[in-house]
């Protein structure tokens, strides 16, 4: 009854490595053309501004999957690679966007079979009462099959001041699947740096099944301008010329304020703009609108924020 | 039951072929998804044919997409109840057919005992037949072994 796993590979062929003549040709690129992944990472350029060594990272994995497939088909051993990662990083850097990119990857490549991401947290694997947190992290374990599983605020999971937390239950199981089914599913960790680094110090399990620690850098003053373009394109609005240059300012005087949060903090200064640009154009009753007045935001709608009056962040900004 | 040796329970899919092996179980779970036939896992130790409903253990699995997700789950059952039938249904949920579209014995006791013929004497000199599972002269739980 209880037949090895459905998913395991056949045996692969011992002599394949002696008896394929060595300079049997390989085609790589029609692999990568076939795959549709150049699509991919051509999108994760063009949407996501910054984040060299993510993106670094992503093309090893991707370029990891398609060796290994390419591997297979001339009988050589394949064992799949453990995908499982971790994306620490400061708040507003990308990990949520690029772990729901990372699916779509994953799964042009084969790797996956559902390009899914089941997102979650601590409330949703972890249970209030004894005998309640398996069988809740396995429900959603068995949802994620086949995709990506993405907690969110992962250290939260373990709570070193009471001994009694549920979390370690739940990791336990988490670590068991993560062995068991590593061809079913991918899990990603997301958490700020500083609390994922001891997080793992006190799960050195957890450290060592997760092959991938991707860090998430801070964007640089020019790149959060880019962003803030990417977002505005995205809403059809535009800055004038002269909105432009003050945004730039707006982010170098953001930046060194506290509670910083990246590109989060650029989409909320911009929505903020949004607001003031709205009340602008009601403030000037019988005023003939065109349709540029609707899409474009003007200086007066950045320099109106605190950050240039006062010095402090508005008071909406909360991290 | 001279033509079932073994005394196998043939009930349901594929129950006359030996054993479905998770390979082939995937196969068929991702043809019920495929169609969006929720997957429930039943299980009982009285598979007599007219015996139709079986205990659920836990509920249809509405919810999950990936056949990876419900083998688990078949697994967990498995584990529980290693001497009890265990088997899968597909429930399709189709307005107006709302009923159970396969089931397959995906689990079997080590040792089935099979069925015997019982004749009751009725009026006159007329004998009435019935099919009697030697497994329940035992209590429930006691039927296959622990």
């Amino acid at each position: 009854m209880t037949e090895p796993a459905a998913e395991q590979d056949p045996k692969p062929d011992v002599n394949a490595l002696h008896n394929v003549p060595d300079a049997t040709p390989v085609d790589l690129e029609a692999a990568f053309r076939d795959s549709n992944v150049q699509e991919v990472l051509d999108k994760l350029d063009r949407e996501l501004i910054g984040l060299k060594p993510v993106k670094t990272r992503i093309r090893e994995i991707a370029a990891l999957l398609l060796v290994d497939r390419l591997r297979k088909s001339m009988g050589l051993t394949s064992g799949a690679p453990s995908l499982h990662m971790c994306f620490t990083g400061n708040p507003g850097t990308g990990k949520t966007t690029v772990a729901l990119r990372m699916a779509e990857i994953l799964h042009r490549l084969g790797y996956i079979r559902r390009a899914e991401v089941v997102s979650v947290t601590r409330d949703d694997l972890v249970g209030q009462y004894i005998g309640h947190t398996a069988p809740k992290t396995k429900e959603v374990l068995k949802k994620a099959m086949g995709g990506v599983l993405f907690i969110d605020e992962a250290y939260y999971l373990y709570k070193p001041e009471n001994e009694r937390d549920y979390g370690a239950e739940s990791i336990e199981i988490l670590l068991q699947v993560m062995e068991n089914n590593r061809d079913d599913l991918v899990v990603i960790l997301a958490g700020y740096k500083d609390r994922m680094d001891k997080f793992f110090q006190s799960n050195p399990g957890m450290s060592s099944r997760i092959a991938h620690h991707i860090d998430f850098p801070d964007y640089s003053a020019g790149e959060l301008l880019s962003i803030a373009k990417l977002m505005l394109e995205g809403q059809q609005y535009r800055f004038s010329p002269e909105a432009e240059q003050a945004f730039a300012d707006y982010i170098v005087k953001r930046m060194k304020m506290p509670h910083f949060a990246n590109a989060r903090s650029a989409r909320n200064a911009l929505d903020r703009a949004r607001l003031r640009q709205a009340n602008r154009l009601f403030a000037k009753p019988g005023a003939k609108l065109t349709k540029k007045d609707l899409v474009t935001i003007e200086p007066e709608d950045i320099l109106a924020s605190r950050v240039f009056s006062e010095g402090v962040p508005d008071t909406e900004e909360k991290v | 039951m001279m033509t079932n040796i073994g005394n196998r329970v043939t009930q349901g899919q594929f129950s006359f072929l030996p054993d479905l092996t998770d390979a082939q179980i995937t196969a068929q779970i991702k043809y019920a998804l495929k169609n969006n036939w929720a997957i429930g896992i039943e299980y009982t130790d009285d598979a007599h044919p007219r015996n139709t409903y079986w205990e659920m253990f836990g509920n249809p699995m509405f919810d999950l997409k990936d056949p990876a997700g419900i083998l688990m789950e078949i697994n967990n059952c498995r584990k529980t109840f290693p001497n009890h039938y265990i088997r899968v249904t597909a429930f399709n949920s189709t307005r107006g057919v709302e009923s159970p579209a396969m089931s397959y014995i995906v689990n079997r006791p080590k040792v089935e005992p099979g069925f015997g013929l019982v004749r009751q004497e009725a009026e006159g000199r007329s004998i009435r037949y019935t099919v009697h599972s030697y497994a329940t002269d035992k209590p429930e739980g006691e039927r296959y072994g622990k």
